[in-house]
């Protein structure tokens, strides 16, 4: 009796963890559909994020034609277990918002399947990764993706700085403005269905591990409701930073650029899917956006602001890895329900520290538009600095020993917050 | 090398990205350069942008019939290919 209350603490546990994911992935990810339709001033920053949340919302509705778990075809499926999913997302979430704090659009797909990878690694060793899928469905696109929109926005840029030259810009203004506005929706939308889709999938998949339904269940109906409000909540508060660095950081964008960059996403993500050679979703939105820059004349690129993220980008995999990683051993080294506890209040306990931060120098729809200049840039590179020391104690590899007691602290604590954590992390997040 | 990376696919995807993600753009401005010096009563049929705020440009000369019939078309394509767009993402075929 005490073992299935157990049982089903520990299924509720990942459930909430794999929302709180959903939830990131949507505030992470509003910037690569809206940042340009922002900061053209298309729409305003609150309506813009609100008609991409209510698209998500619709998007995750649309389709379950790939609820399937994101680790398949990277990780052995015979080795997940409900410890392995927990650790695995912790290392997505708490790299989703370190990134965040950061102002830097990373993959969070990318999070997630290091997290998952870090955590089987850990768990059972190397045989427990299927390597040519992590190189052929992680690495490899990662690293095309980027250029293929760059490409094609840069093209697309081009030709229409060629056709409307000479036209009077307020008619093109006007014009762009909705055609970015469409294609930006589209963007959303199709970030809907496919990101949702990977949250209801780890539910579902943790699910079927727990037992509480068959191993041929389709995906609850709760499940899709629940993740789809989720990613549309974390969609609406918007995550600011990165809508900042992708609108203003890395090109001046107009509304020519801004369509360009949103059609050659929508246009790239879509047939990317529709032939099977998935992209992600961030790395297709940025390079959009710096194709914009490249192919528009006399624009200028900030490729510095650029190096920043593609060197996160190459740590991604490797860091949420680490922290997924991290929590196994966490989790091993403490054992059965306090070592889930423990991860659990490790993940509440690093979000608040990353909010607490991310007050110092709030971003939000008031000051999302202002001026990039070299100055601030420096100063965002200061607060790296710092969080990054912050990262690197935690995620540094720690011998099982050392960990069970710096972890202590956190358990004391997490046993007396349990309960109010739960509803406390994502409120946490929220702000 | 070849394992790892579906040279069919990403051919495919290069190829189309570039007509579509390229395309729909300029044939949208092609189709506002055919539009330009025209009244802003041309344009409600297919560009809603200019609807809102007419007499925008009356100084200009009225574009000749071809001139909007060929804006009219390329506004018509870039609506179509959204629209076909929307019907991938709802058909899930991706």
């Amino acid at each position: 009796m005490i073992e299935a209350v157990t049982e089903m603490l520990l299924l509720a546990l990942v459930v909430v963890t794999a929302l709180a994911f959903d939830f990131t992935n949507g505030f992470h990810d509003t910037g690569n559909a809206m940042a340009t339709s922002i900061a053209t001033r298309a729409l305003k920053p609150k309506t813009a994020v609100a008609l991409s949340a209510v698209l998500n919302l619709v998007g995750a509705f649309l389709s379950l034609a790939v609820a399937a778990t994101i680790a398949k075809g990277i990780v052995d499926a015979q080795v997940i277990t409900l410890p392995v999913v927990l650790a695995g997302l912790v290392g997505g979430i708490i790299w989703n918002l370190l990134t965040w704090l950061l102002g830097i659009p990373s993959s969070s797909s990318h999070a997630l399947v290091g997290g998952m990878v870090g955590a089987v690694l850990a768990a059972v060793g190397t045989s427990g990764v299927l390597w040519t899928g992590v190189v052929s469905k992680v690495l490899v696109p990662a690293l095309l993706a980027p250029l293929i929109a760059i490409a094609v926005a840069g093209l697309g840029t081009w030709c229409v700085a060629k056709l409307t030259r000479g036209v009077p810009q307020d008619l093109t203004n006007r014009g762009f403005r909705w055609g970015q506005i469409g294609s930006a929706s589209l963007v959303s939308l199709a970030h809907g269905t496919n990101d949702a889709q990977k949250s209801m999938g780890i539910i579902l998949l943790a699910l079927i591990a727990g037992g509480a339904v068959p191993a041929d269940a389709g995906v609850p109906l709760w499940v899709i409701l629940s993740c789809a409000i989720a990613m549309a909540l974390g969609t609406y508060l918007g995550g600011w930073r990165v809508i900042r660095t992708l609108g203003k950081g890395l090109v001046e964008i107009d509304t020519r650029q801004g369509m360009a960059a949103e059609t050659s996403s929508a246009a790239v993500i879509l047939l990317s899917s529709h032939f099977g050679f998935s992209l992600s979703t961030t790395h297709v939105a940025t390079g959009s956006v710096l194709g914009s820059g490249v192919g528009m004349p006399g624009a200028k690129v900030r490729w510095s602001v650029a190096g920043r993220m593609f060197v996160a980008w190459a740590l991604t995999l490797p860091a949420a890895g680490l922290v997924g990683a991290l929590c196994h051993w966490i989790e091993s080294a403490i054992g059965g329900t306090a070592g889930f506890l423990a991860v659990f209040g490790v993940l509440v306990i690093s979000s608040a520290a990353i909010w607490v931060v991310s007050r110092r120098k709030p971003v939000d729809h008031t000051n999302v538009n202002e001026e990039w200049d070299e100055a601030k840039g420096a100063d965002i590179e200061a607060v790296a600095a710092t969080t990054g020391e912050a990262g690197g104690e935690r995620i540094a590899p720690v011998p099982a020993v050392a960990t069970a007691s710096s972890v202590g602290p956190a358990i004391e604590s997490v046993g007396t917050i349990s309960g109010p954590g739960t509803d406390a992390a994502p409120k946490g997040d929220v702000r | 090398m070849s394992d790892f990376i579906e040279w069919g696919a990403l051919g495919q995807v290069l190829v189309a990205g570039v007509l579509v993600g390229a395309g729909i753009p300029a044939l949208f401005a092609l189709g506002l350069r055919l539009l330009a010096g025209t009244t802003a009563d041309a344009a409600p049929a297919a560009d809603p942008g200019a609807a809102p705020e007419p007499g925008a440009a009356t100084a200009t000369p009225r574009p000749t019939p071809l001139r909007l019939a060929g804006a009219v078309l390329c506004l018509v394509v870039v609506v179509g290919a959204v629209a076909t767009g929307l019907f991938v993402v709802v058909s899930g075929g991706h």
